[in-house]
């Protein structure tokens, strides 16, 4: 048989709660929807291996944001949280994911997978941070996707991989239905029929190009083609702040993190060409991101991470955890370099850009209980809007949709969808199967994120942005009507592009909306240089309607943490000051 | 537009030695994120069918034989 030969196909099945995406937010929502209701079924459908899918595909080496009593409070924490994020934050749900962030690291503890701990038996949980102290080290960081695993197994969650999910349906008055997706490697399709549905589909992590120009050297998981974003898009969810980027400080070329939380907090810091530190806190944020910009382009670039004045010991005990665990393969990087830590600094570059809540504040937008705007669609982990919210957040977040997803789906029947929806999804799925002729889905994706870099990347220029959205535009044709799949993993690719489409549009559509600066380097509109509060100290909300991309403003919720006047700008001063 | 293929060096290389694709043995093509990884037709070995890799590992550390490396993309070396 020919590679990944196509079958035809289309069959139906229908369950309680549908989640979709087995990286780290949808494991543990599935499991704790289960437990809610032992006798419901539910289904987790990953686009790869929930073995060893997502973000932490292969661990991930700390807590960034763990709110441990004794070190922090919520109260602490959201108040940091809010003024990292410039003040655009609903507290509501980063306050009650500070208030529930601890239980979950217990049960992940009883999972089996270990924290660091002092020699009183206390979590060692190390600052990083401006202001708090939240990073809680994993030794062990490499066995989570087996921990989870183990208890998906256990909970008897019904696993579909290889199923890659490409349209939601809903029912005439707006309710979730299910999900239509397909086979990775047959393209045979399944409707899945659902009371709920929680996406958990992480980060559009494939937007921007890396400047390697291998399209698969990207900072997120490579499969993480924002699928989720453009799912929830079409239903026509509303998706927050898409403007504040994502852009991380990364290992140039190899583009993973170097790591700052990893190794700052043994004493290794951020420093220009000259040797000298430049920022005051190499927490990721937006206002840091830039200053990290202004240094590379002001002569005194490259930029390093410079931990060759440490202790042999201390650079070994880093060098255990960045080899080991998140991306191993950073070690084998640095030997065909020759670069010793013990000898050179970490040279450090910007990443594309791409969605992320996790690390900045891009995504589907959700409540308290990680509800979207669409009645039964839930969302949670890097593609849920609530910000800076890191793995914890996606494991907390995850509970909690889960929770709340079964309670919907103990309260509701299915909703009835259109047929006609399913006939024309599956048309414009297999349409790139059906031409003779036409041009690769790799051609069309390397075209798509380089004009991502061309014309979206900050900063953001009015008129790069109409040029660049013009070349999209005639991309989006290509990929319309000459894009070709000749198997079923070319289809994957082919449909993946589609949602890369889908988020470059939206970057443009949200940058070009926010008349405004804000998030440092995420949303730099030249045109626009400076923060106004008075007009946009709003969320912005974008979502389809009518069919047109369409963009609108929403006001902060009242803060339950009130941050005084002299506290609400102390993430603008990152740069280091010259004199006292 | 005719199409042609183009040449590109792998960061995924398997021992055939080692590979016990051919008794049944798929955990590389299971684990791998991106689905690059093949059962060939002609050895029964596993071998990177797709030049799509994140350098992740799961296929070279959850192998029972040892049998597949990782290499750094020659792109980004």
């Amino acid at each position: 048989m020919a590679l990944d030969q196509i079958v035809d196909g289309l069959s139906e099945v229908s369950c309680d709660v549908l989640v979709i995406g087995g990286g780290t937010a949808g494991p543990m929502a599935a499991l704790k929807a289960k437990l809610k209701n032992p006798k419901a079924n539910v289904v987790l459908l990953e686009k790869a291996n929930v073995k060893r899918s997502g973000a932490i595909s292969m661990g991930m080496d700390g807590l960034n944001n763990a709110v441990i009593p004794g070190y922090a409070t919520p109260e602490q924490y959201t108040k940091e949280i809010t003024i990292a994020n410039d003040g655009i934050v609903d507290q509501k749900a980063v306050y009650k994911y500070a208030q529930n962030c601890y239980s979950i690291i217990e049960e992940l503890d009883s999972f089996g997978i270990r924290f660091l701990k002092n020699e009183n038996g206390d979590y060692a949980v190390k600052k990083v941070h401006h202001i708090g102290t939240y990073v809680l080290p994993m030794p062990n960081g490499e066995t989570v996707k087996k921990a989870l695993y183990r208890q998906l197994r256990r909970a008897r969650i019904l696993i579909s991989n290889r199923y890659m999910a490409t349209r939601l349906v809903k029912s005439g008055d707006g309710r979730i239905a299910g999900a239509i997706s397909v086979n990775t490697r047959t393209a045979e399709m399944l409707v899945i029929k659902a009371k709920a549905v929680i996406l958990c589909m992480g980060a559009a992590g494939r937007l921007g190009l890396p400047t390697s120009g291998y399209m698969f050297g990207t900072y997120e998981n490579a499969a993480n083609s924002g699928d989720g974003y453009a799912m929830a898009y079409h239903a026509g969810a509303a998706l927050a702040n898409l403007e504040c980027f994502q852009i991380n400080p990364l290992i140039k070329d190899y583009n993973g993190p170097a790591c700052a939380y990893v190794a700052g907090p043994f004493g290794a810091y951020t420093a220009n060409n000259e040797g000298s530190r430049f920022i005051e806190c190499d927490y990721w944020s937006g206002q840091m991101m830039l200053e990290f910009y202004n240094e590379l382009l002001s002569g005194k670039g490259p930029v390093f991470l410079q931990l060759k004045h440490l202790h042999p010991d201390t650079i070994s005990e880093i060098e255990s955890t960045l080899h080991k665990v998140e991306r191993p393969t950073r070690g084998l990087f640095q030997q065909g370099r020759g670069v010793d830590y013990r000898s050179e600094s970490i040279e450090m570059h910007i990443s594309e850009i791409g969605f992320c809540s996790g690390h900045s504040a891009s995504g589907v937008f959700v409540d308290d209980n990680a509800r979207t705007t669409v009645p039964g669609l839930y969302a949670a982990g890097d593609m849920a809007s609530v910000p800076h919210n890191y793995m914890l957040g996606a494991f907390t977040n995850g509970s909690v949709a889960g929770i709340d997803a079964m309670e919907f789906a103990d309260n509701h029947d299915f909703a009835e969808f259109d047929a006609a929806d399913v006939a024309m999804e599956r048309e414009r799925v297999m349409a790139p199967t059906k031409r003779e002729d036409g041009i690769p889905p790799n051609q069309i994706e390397y075209k798509t994120r380089r004009l991502v870099n061309d014309y979206l990347q900050p900063p953001k220029v009015t008129r790069k942005y109409e040029l660049g959205m013009r070349r999209l535009a005639e991309a989006r044709e290509d990929m319309q009507e000459r894009m070709i799949a000749r198997n079923a993993h070319e289809l994957l690719r082919a449909l993946e592009v589609q949602s890369i489409m889908d988020c470059a549009d939206m970057a443009a559509h949200a940058s070009l909306y926010r008349e405004e600066s804000r998030w440092g380097l995420y949303h730099w509109r030249t045109d626009f240089p400076e923060k106004d509060n008075e007009n946009w100290f709003c969320h912005t909300l974008l979502s389809k309607q009518d069919g047109r991309m369409t963009s609108e403003k929403r006001a902060v919720e009242p803060y339950v943490v009130p941050i005084a006047d002299d506290e609400k700008d102390l993430y603008d001063k990152q740069r280091i000051r010259a004199s006292a | 537009m005719p199409l042609a293929s183009y040449q590109t060096s792998v960061p995924v290389v398997v021992d055939d030695t080692k590979c016990i694709a051919d008794k049944g043995c798929t955990v590389c093509v299971d684990v791998c994120p991106l689905d690059v990884l093949r059962i060939s037709d002609m050895t029964n070995k596993a071998y990177m069918a797709y030049d799509e890799c994140w350098y992740c590992m799961p296929c070279e550390a959850d192998c029972p034989t040892g049998a597949v490396t990782v290499n750094i993309p020659y792109l980004l070396r």
